[in-house]
């Protein structure tokens, strides 16, 4: 057997985010011992990138706002495919863990009476993003970290999980290997948690760190858990686009919160051309309407820019396309205009924005102050991921839970921005509360030795084929391509038949791919590794997206541009088959509760 | 811009090591960690560097860039002079792992030796308080730092004295504050910044301000601030009367 160090905890979470910490945090609180893995150092997932807001409605600055309302507007979002359950629980427990994080050392933004200020989002019908300026999830991360580090929780930091160990159908641990020495890792656990996150890296426009690769969604497959809605990719509309390498970094929605319009090289706010119907009524009439919305008249209705991301996306996209873009190919987002209404507009932008100032200031010599910024498109988030129970947050193999972006079901075909934070906490807790009981009532399991022995010879390959092999950066960027061009924001089966067949070529080209040198902190190897993961995801996306023939939330089909009532009742499936080989199946949606559907009919 | 450009990393390990030039192409808007990247992909995969977001937000990028502690994702190419070798290597106040990676993993331990968070008891029965925005907006300055660790390495306690063991440096006395100064903190840590975490060893230099890519005035609204309350509470003759009284 290959050499590695063992390490036993009760419940592993993998993955450090705030779903991650979060889940940590209450699996230690449940008498059990927690042992965390990151990828890379403690507080550096991608949580820290999240900017406009935790969703939670605490009614702070509305009171209209209830549970109620955040759940028809999670749903509506979502297009009705979300799984109902998690959408409840989601919006009454969000408050309960925002105001947890207050009594874990959070400093929110406050109202004037001294509460948690919240403020408006897309697709939210009140004010109801708790945030801090716009780098909220640097100081959920941060609380969550700070909190953490005192609760007994075993870190493992810069490790990386490359299998889960079963025994008779159950989760018993995973094996990983550790950056800096580049040795291997044997986890043993009754329970994991899987909190990775998501799969942006499969782009090549992307706002996502290296460390989104769909971990979790390929360790879960591989263990024989159902993988859902992976179909269901979406596409932020505003990232920079220039200069080139800053394409993909995000821009957050919170500057058209704040009063952005989008604009095309007319000059034209091109978002007044197509409003969806079921968003008709509660879109305003008029520029004068939209921008007392986005300064907190609360009878006026918010603006077309803070329709749901994946219509903005799309309508981005009908700019371009039309010869109306800006001159890198992208539309402008001007929030500096807001000085013909506000005194002293360049400070208040900074006050209100300050990372994004900076940001384009330093990466694009730019002053969002005094001229519209370039943005287009950019991957963002997966809504699909592990099919998960929605209560306890476990998979279906017993032992096995997920909870944020690497599993499915709260945001259906579209999330809303800023529900993510909130999910992440909200399941977050659920998992590591359920994990930890599951743990408590299992005894260990058997590690099988081969399952090891085959990982580590697997994950050692590379190095024999050493730098006459080919190389890992160069299939992944080829992946990333393939992915963009064809499985991108606008789908077509053609296309997308055409992604499948490259995607196998891929496979082969990757299972050649060679590293030089040693195992300590090599990128190289890591890259490699990471290849699996990125090819599992990436023809889950695209197996799950050729079966739906329809368009709906985040998945675009030129072919089939309306959407078809007859997919808004099941959910694709994706699962190994016994022959090793990728299927996809329908599940359909348990029939909603009539108190849930009388919420969804009164918030019309 | 020159079309290309030279890049002289450091390469090594604990054991030791030696800068090495690689030549690449330079495009419009490039930044450090570009051309970093570009190189490992082209031409040393093995290439060790940490990064993240890609955005100023992470603060894993640290590196030493001509002698300049930055993250090397908001260094622009445009800002240096590329006529010249751009010279990258790692903080050198940590001990190296590989090439560009340092091993950062004391600053973990030394947070941890901070009394955490004690809140008041709410002020409402929904669980939450009433603060001030502009008390929270003294805290959040604290509260935007990124754990880059750029101000640790350039603190010439830690970097020339390597007193690792008596001294917190900024970042933890910046944590500090931000505790200190939350207003519904009860704890008391003069004491433990008085003698576990040295902050009487800061002499106001300034140095990690001047490299905080969050502009956070590290030495005059962080430490300054602590000294003065080490300083009221530990040593003020008619606190230190009282406490004999009393005792």
């Amino acid at each position: 057997m290959l050499e590695h160090q063992t390490y036993e905890h009760d419940v592993l979470v993998i993955g450090a985010g705030g779903a991650g910490l979060r889940a940590a945090i209450e699996a230690s609180a449940g008498g059990v011992s927690v042992g965390l893995v990151c990828k890379s150092l403690l507080g550096k997932a991608h949580t820290v990138m999240a900017e406009g807001g935790i969703a939670a409605a605490m009614a702070n600055v509305d009171d209209r706002d209830n549970w109620k309302v955040h759940f028809a507007d999670t749903m509506r979002g979502g297009q009705y495919v979300n799984n109902w359950r998690m959408a409840e629980l989601h919006a009454k427990e969000a408050p309960d863990r925002v105001r947890e994080l207050e009594a874990w050392g959070a400093m929110f933004d406050r109202t004037s009476d001294g509460r948690i200020l919240q403020r408006n989002f897309g697709g939210h019908r009140y004010p109801r993003l708790a945030h801090v300026g716009d780098r909220t999830g640097l100081e959920m991360i941060r609380t969550l970290q700070d909190h953490g580090i005192h609760r007994g929780i075993d870190v493992h930091m810069e490790c990386t999980i490359i299998r889960l160990l079963e025994d008779d159908g159950r989760i018993v641990g995973a094996f990983g290997y550790e950056r800096e020495r580049g040795r291997f890792r044997l986890f043993r656990a009754k329970a994991v948690v899987l909190a990775t996150g998501g799969i942006g890296r499969a782009f090549k426009i992307t706002s996502n760190s290296w460390e989104y690769t769909g971990d979790g969604h390929t360790l879960a497959y591989e263990a024989g858990a159902d993988l859902m809605d992976m179909e269901f990719v979406q596409f932020h509309p505003t990232g920079m686009i220039w200069p080139p390498s800053v394409q993909g970094i995000l821009v957050t929605e919170a500057v058209r919160g704040e009063g952005g319009v989008l604009k095309n090289s007319e000059g034209r706010r091109f978002m007044w051309d197509d409003i969806p119907e079921n968003y008709r009524a509660q879109t305003a009439a008029d520029d004068e309407e939209g921008w007392r919305y986005t300064q907190g008249d609360k009878a006026a209705r918010r603006p077309p820019e803070l329709l749901t991301r994946d219509h903005v996306s799309r309508c981005i996209m009908r700019e371009v396309k039309a010869g109306r873009g800006s001159p890198h190919g992208g539309v402008f987002l001007d929030i500096a205009w807001i000085k013909t209404r506000v005194p002293n507009a360049g400070e208040h932008i900074k006050k209100k924005l300050p990372s994004m100032y900076h940001q384009f200031k330093q990466l694009a010599d730019l002053d969002i102050t005094e001229a519209p910024m370039e943005v287009g498109p950019t991957t963002h988030y997966v809504m699909g991921g592990v099919r998960v129970d929605a209560d306890t947050q476990m998979s279906t193999v017993p032992g096995l839970f997920a909870a944020g972006e690497c599993a499915a079901g709260i945001n259906g075909a579209n999330r809303l921005g800023g529900n993510s934070l909130s999910d992440i906490l909200v399941f977050g807790k659920r998992a590591g509360e359920y994990a930890a009981e599951h743990a408590k009532k299992q005894k260990n399991g058997a590690v099988d030795e081969r399952q090891i022995d085959e990982a580590a010879r697997r994950a050692l390959e590379p190095f024999e084929r050493g730098a006459k092999g080919e190389g890992p950066y160069q299939v992944q960027y080829a992946l990333q391509e393939l992915m963009q061009d064809l499985v991108g924001i606008v789908r077509t089966g053609a296309e997308m038949q055409r992604a499948l067949e490259a995607l196998g070529d891929l496979r082969a080209r990757a299972s050649r791919v060679g590293v030089a040198g040693h195992r300590e902190y090599n990128p190289g190897w890591h890259a490699a590794l990471d290849l699996r993961n990125l090819l599992t995801v990436s023809e889950a996306i695209t197996r799950s997206a050729i079966e739906r023939k329809e368009s709906r939330g985040g998945h675009f089909r030129d072919d089939y541009p309306d959407k078809d009532a007859s997919f808004g009742t099941f959910n694709f499936i994706v699962r190994k088959g016994a022959d090793g080989r990728m299927n996809v199946a329908r599940a359909p949606i348990p029939p909603m509760p009539d108190d849930l559907k009388r919420i969804i009919e009164e918030m019309k | 811009m020159a079309a290309t450009a030279t890049f002289r990393i450091w390469r090594g390990d604990s054991s030791g090591g030696a800068f090495e030039d690689y030549s690449t192409e330079v495009t419009e808007g490039m930044v450090v960690l570009d051309a970093v990247h570009q190189i490992q992909a082209r031409k040393a995969n093995d290439l060790a560097v940490r990064w993240n977001c890609k955005a100023g937000k992470c603060g894993s990028c640290s590196a030493e860039v001509n002698g300049n502690p930055r993250l090397m994702c908001m260094t622009r190419l445009n800002q240096l002079d590329l006529s010249k070798p751009v010279q990258v290597e790692p903080m050198r106040a940590f001990p190296p792992i590989r090439d560009l990676v340092s091993d950062v993993s004391w600053n973990f331990r030394a947070k941890k030796s901070i009394k955490r968070f004690a809140p008041r008891p709410p002020d409402a029965p929904d669980g939450s308080w009433r603060m001030a925005q502009v008390d929270v907006e003294r805290v959040q300055e604290f509260r935007k730092c990124i754990e880059c660790f750029l101000c640790q390495d350039v603190c010439h306690v830690l970097r020339d004295h390597a007193m690792f063991d008596r001294f917190v440096g900024p970042r933890h006395l910046v944590y500090a504050a931000a505790l200190e100064m939350n207003p519904l903190d009860t704890e008391n840590r003069a004491r433990d910044l008085k003698h576990a975490h040295g902050v009487g060893y800061c002499n106001i230099t300034k140095c990690c301000t001047k490299v905080c890519p969050e502009n956070i005035a590290i030495t005059d609204n962080a430490i300054i601030p602590l000294k003065e309350r080490v300083i009221d509470q530990l040593y003020d003759p008619v606190v230190k009367l009282l406490r004999v009284f009393r005792s």
